[in-house]
């Protein structure tokens, strides 16, 4: 498919835009925190990755690659955005006809009314933490944390060095601590 | 553990630990068993990251693709026909002015007064420049052929193909090949003659053939491929052509030299 791609097959194109556009969505959102601009990010990232099909490097996994496109363009996008103070709920609002993935509640286990909503504090603290985490932070963070990659891995993506894309690891992880650790101590 | 603070582990190793970046390091397991202080840290990170988890991500449905891919269809650069590629008329160009080269270099031997013939060596220069021609003409013919031919041979013979693409280009390429091969035997170079006429059987097939292919199809194209081992011709004289000119340009560098 990819190798088709290449040559200009735009059918070919087509069906790698249908396979991989809702994980880089989930990516892009993550990214973001905004569901308008992760799909702005979706289609820039589609584009792009057209343009450059001839630099793609066949023996690599395409998936990855296009990982990478995707975060450099949610990258752009966080960096060139004056940070919006958003509603948390607008953030995740629906389009028509597109379902509402159900969050995974804290402690779930108990679902009883404090404990609920305890869950609901912790998913907007959460939210409002992410927002607050520069676009390098956040970058570094959802790759490690949502998208499992390793360190050498994101460091390629964020194009720095290991060491640098540790510390943005790090340092994310200390300021969702920060924000996080009291609320999350009080669902226990 | 960081060598530095030998009693306590760091929240940094702490987070390295969790995600799993310090390669389940026994020295850190060892360390929180029996410290309760490194314990409780790891604990409170734990439970961050552990809760951070829940961070919403809204779903998409799975016809999700297909809208992204109306949404940016037209901002595709529509895909061009064989015909409509410059390369394609790159060797059009190639092609029509070797063609013209011949025909000119006929209609010179046949019109030329007998007393003016050239002496045999410069029939034979004139032989050398038109073969110098088709090098470089057929150089350029042969990678974009084995391009076609890579794609299919590297295709997986598991699943279902569907060729059109590779089929445009092969009819695109089948003539270019049959004008080559009649100016190789006019030449008398019946080696590169040779490969043209298993590549133009080849091209003919390929032209020919469905544009989906069954898993079974594209196996018998990889094996009749492998069976008529073109790839691997087309490699050598493509080699050979490359050689030569090579060759050919140091001798003229030198002679420019001297």
């Amino acid at each position: 498919m990819v190798t088709r791609a290449r040559v200009g097959d735009a059918d070919a194109f087509r069906a790698l835009v249908e396979r991989h556009s809702r994980s880089v969505f989930r990516l892009a959102f993550r990214m973001t925190g905004n569901e308008q601009d992760a799909e702005d990010v979706v289609q820039e990232s589609m584009l792009r990755a057209y343009k450059q099909l001839a630099k793609f490097d066949q023996r690599a996994c395409f998936s990855t690659w296009l990982y990478r496109i995707a975060t450099n363009c949610a990258l752009d996008l966080l960096r060139s955005r004056k940070r919006r103070t958003q509603d948390p709920a607008a953030a995740s609002g629906r389009r028509d006809g597109e379902a509402e993935e159900p969050a995974t509640a804290v402690a779930s286990q108990d679902p009883n009314p404090e404990r609920v909503a305890l869950s609901g504090e912790v998913r907007e603290r959460l939210t409002a933490a992410m927002d607050e985490l520069s676009a390098v932070e956040r970058t570094a963070f959802v790759l490690r944390h949502f998208e499992g990659m390793g360190i050498e891995d994101i460091s390629r993506a964020l194009a720095c060095q290991p060491g640098a894309a540790k510390h943005s690891v790090f340092r994310a992880v200390q300021k969702l601590r920060r924000a996080l650790e009291p609320v999350v101590s009080a669902a226990r | 553990m960081s060598y530095l603070s030998p009693m306590h582990l760091s929240e940094e190793e702490l987070i390295l630990h969790y995600y799993g970046e310090d390669a389940g390091s026994l020295p850190e397991e060892r360390h929180l068993d029996q410290c309760a202080q490194c314990r409780a840290l790891y604990a409170s990170i734990k439970r961050v990251l552990n809760a951070a988890d829940c961070l919403p991500a809204p779903a998409r449905d799975p016809e999700y693709g297909a809208r992204v891919w109306q949404r940016i269809e037209s901002r595709i650069p529509a895909r061009r026909r064989w015909w409509a590629r410059p390369e394609t008329w790159r060797a059009v160009g190639a092609a029509a002015a070797f063609a013209a080269l011949l025909v000119a270099a006929f209609l010179a031997g046949r019109l030329y007064p007998t007393a003016h013939r050239p002496a045999p060596a410069d029939s034979i220069a004139d032989r050398q420049t038109g073969e110098r021609v088709l090098r470089v003409a057929v150089g350029d013919f042969l990678e974009r052929s084995q391009l076609v031919l890579i794609e299919l041979n590297n295709a997986n013979p598991a699943s279902k193909l569907d060729i059109s693409a590779e089929r445009e280009r092969a009819a695109g390429l089948v003539g270019e090949n049959r004008l080559y091969r009649q100016s190789a035997v006019h030449i008398g170079n019946a080696a590169m003659a040779g490969v043209l006429d298993d590549l133009e059987r080849v091209l003919v097939d390929i032209s020919h053939a469905p544009a989906q292919l069954s898993p079974a199809d594209v196996e018998s194209l990889q094996q009749r491929l492998e069976s008529a081992g073109i790839l691997f011709k087309i490699r050598v004289l493509g080699t050979n052509v490359r050689n030569r000119q090579e060759t050919a340009a140091e001798r003229s560098a030198g002679r420019q030299k001297l």
